[in-house]
């Protein structure tokens, strides 16, 4: 009797007709031990579907990557503009500022090198005296030139 | 909506999700890979998940479009073949067990040489008994398309099955 209304349940169910009230029918008969040996064919194709059910997602999904990396690319932003301005703000920020003793010293080396300056232009001065000497006898060698000229001229003709 | 709302709403369908990416990418790692995807893509969404009437039948559709991409794009030229691990809870002997496991990786691989189209008719019907209104909305089809479908496709099946089982070979 059970065995008849299964056979009629395959039928339909190769059919694609079957509820699935009766497809659960079904496959609570082939997963049970007693199956007729005429339909021992069907056993492992049931097996298996009730098998496969059973089979879970067990990876994890990572829900919030994208938010976290994020955050880590503008930290790398805000590190870059930290710095930035750790360089900038105490150069434009901080005047010089020197104590007394260091401008009085600022100001000793200030006018002895300004001495020290006037008696080299003194000495420049001097030395200027020197070339126009210099200039003076180059025009004399150039006028001597001219003596030596004339001799030459003069040797020719008494020859 | 949270991350907890999210996690709740997801929860009874993610195992059928990845079960049918299982299917039709065959790898285990595949799968996976497709069902955290998926997971992801939803989560993105989830401004617009309350306007969707059923997000368990949108989530198939979209599990079914995504895998049916991969399987078109060149990545998946080489994917990674990977045998589902069975395992007989039976308390038959030994012989029988071996026998058992061996003839319910033939199923699995019978199913692997259905068109897509059956394979996934099958997969939603049999192994995850959503009933044909469903399955018309998730795969766009008419009911009777489908049976027609799903009747080839066990025939198909059971032909295989009976001849291996005869036989004995494979």
């Amino acid at each position: 009797m059970v065995l008849n209304s299964i056979e009629k349940l395959l039928e339909k169910y190769d059919n694609a007709e079957t509820t699935l009230q009766e497809e659960a029918q079904l496959r609570a008969y082939f997963n049970s031990a007693n199956v007729a040996p005429h339909l021992e064919s069907y056993k492992p194709l049931f097996v298996y579907f009730t098998n496969t059910q059973q089979e879970a997602f067990t990876k994890d999904v990572p829900l919030n990557t994208k938010k976290k990396s994020n955050f880590y690319q503008w930290i790398s932003v805000a590190a870059a503009a930290v710095l930035m301005f750790g360089i900038m703000i105490p150069q434009m920020w901080s005047s010089p500022t020197y104590s007394q003793e260091e401008i009085e010293l600022y100001n000793k080396t200030k006018n002895a090198l300004a001495f020290m300056s006037s008696n080299f232009n003194e000495g420049a001065s001097s030395i200027n005296v020197l070339e126009m000497a210099s200039d003076n006898f180059n025009a004399g060698i150039y006028k001597a030139n001219f003596v030596k000229e004339f001799g030459k001229t003069t040797n020719k003709l008494l020859k | 909506m949270t991350q907890a709302d999210f996690v709740s709403l997801v929860m009874p369908f993610k195992d059928k999700v990845f079960r049918l990416a299982k299917r039709l990418l065959v790898s285990r790692e595949e799968a996976e890979d497709a069902t955290q995807e998926i997971l992801l893509k939803l989560w993105n969404n989830k401004q617009k998940i309350s306007d969707y009437k059923n997000v368990e039948a949108f989530s198939m559709t979209m599990t079914k479009n995504f895998c049916l991409d991969r399987l078109k794009s060149k990545q998946a030229q080489n994917l990674k073949i990977v045998h589902s691990n069975y395992q007989d809870k039976g308390h038959s002997s030994l012989q029988k067990q071996v026998e058992a496991r061996d003839s319910v990786d033939w199923v699995s691989s019978i199913i692997e040489t259905l068109p897509e189209q059956q394979k996934i008719i099958v997969q939603l019907r049999d192994v995850e008994q959503y009933d044909f209104a469903e399955i018309s909305k998730m795969l766009d089809m008419n009911e009777t398309a489908i049976r027609v479908a799903l009747s080839r496709a066990r025939k198909a099946i059971r032909e295989q099955l009976t001849k291996t089982h005869s036989y004995g070979i494979k």
